[in-house]
């Protein structure tokens, strides 16, 4: 069924396509450090250097009972439950922010343990559930 | 099956079928509506504004549905030359395009009052962005390009390179920290989105994708029938 000339171009796209999906696998592996969206914790603190000028964004879970309300922001304890980054933010704080719950926070790092944000965004995770659910969940622990 | 999609066959496709199919879509759509904005329970920590998902969530399945298709076509047409095949990529393109659109919206329009901002690089949004141009440029290849021909081909390597890009969308959220939360449903595992609100998700998805069919199947009449009359002016 397959002529010759089929069989060419199958062969011709096959070793296109694999060597394409190489070169895009490594160009993404170098840009490793553009893609991520943030560092948590643990990756800032096996850095082996810190800029502290320049911006970056830090995630994780808020620490439960780490976070106390200033004036005009929060100070709260950024954990991946490994290593614990100390932020301290002043702004809006966006509805979602809660303890336990996923943030990232955008600004400088002072240095490993102490991050000044000019900005937090609530991370929201995948699980989707009615308020009964989640408090009947929470009664069972 | 395939046969009935092969240009003879596609042009005694009886006009009943799109009615019946509008019909049911109408059906499914509004039940879909009731139940997202009115049977299903708010979430826990989003309140309201989970009900986006049951738009932004079957659209963007849709959007890298027709993308997989295109690209699956454009290799079968450069390695079979089925013109067939990339007749219908080609009329399946603007429905992908308009749902890529419809998921970037309304994923915005989530953003802001979960994340607390509007639009974050972050590798999911960048990639589906990506997706949004390889729509714009599959397209535009077939309108500004007049040969078939011509048209054919650049479209379909334009399909071919996009297809690298759609692991990327899926596994991004697995692959790098982004601010898009990771899959709630995936094949491995029971979903992490509780049943009331897996209904409504499904059945829009069926709404959605029945009216995609429905998009798809009047443009792929239409585009056979000038790939003919074209093929008739070139032998006078």
């Amino acid at each position: 069924m397959l002529t010759k000339k089929v069989k060419s171009r199958v062969v011709f796209l096959i070793l296109s396509i694999v060597s394409v999906s190489i070169i895009i696998f490594f160009i993404l592996r170098s840009l490793e450090e553009n893609v991520i969206y943030f560092f948590s914790p643990t990756e800032i603190y096996n850095k082996s250097s810190i800029s502290p000028n320049k911006k970056i964004r830090v995630g994780g879970l808020v620490k439960e009972g780490s976070s106390t309300k200033k004036d005009n922001g929060i100070n709260f304890i950024i954990t991946d439950l490994k290593n614990e980054i100390i932020v301290t933010y002043s702004g809006l704080v966006p509805n979602l922010f809660s303890e336990g719950k996923g943030v990232v926070a955008e600004g400088k790092l002072r240095d490993k343990k102490y991050f000044i944000a000019d900005k937090i965004l609530a991370k929201h995770d995948e699980n989707y559930m009615p308020p009964e659910v989640s408090q009947a969940l929470d009664k069972a622990n | 099956m395939i046969k009935n999609f092969f240009p003879n066959k596609i042009l005694s496709l009886n006009n009943r079928l799109i009615f019946v199919l509008i019909i049911m879509m109408i059906f499914i759509v509004i039940i879909g509506f009731i139940y997202a904005l009115f049977i299903s329970p708010p979430d826990y920590v989003q309140g309201d504004s989970v009900r986006i998902m049951y738009v932004h969530v079957p659209s963007s399945f849709i959007s890298l549905g027709c993308f997989a298709f295109i690209g699956l076509a454009s290799i079968s047409n450069l390695i079979f030359k089925t013109k067939f095949v990339s007749l219908m990529a080609k009329s399946l393109a603007p429905v992908g395009l308009v749902f890529t659109l419809v998921s970037v919206v309304t994923g915005s329009l989530w953003g802001k009052p979960t994340w607390g901002i509007w639009w974050a690089w972050d590798a999911r949004l960048t990639s589906m962005i990506i997706l949004l141009c390889f729509y714009i440029a599959y397209i535009l290849t077939w309108k500004l390009i007049d040969s078939f021909e011509r048209a054919n081909k650049i479209s379909s390597f334009i399909g071919i390179i996009g297809l690298f890009n759609l692991p990327v969308i899926k596994y991004s959220v697995d692959w790098w920290s982004t601010l898009h939360q990771p899959s709630s449903i995936t094949l491995t595992s029971a979903p992490t989105i509780h049943y009331t609100m897996l209904i409504p998700l499904f059945i829009m998805l069926f709404g959605m994708a029945i009216y995609s069919l429905i998009i798809f199947l009047m443009r792929y009449k239409t585009e056979i029938m000038k790939f003919k009359l074209n093929k008739k002016k070139n032998y006078k």
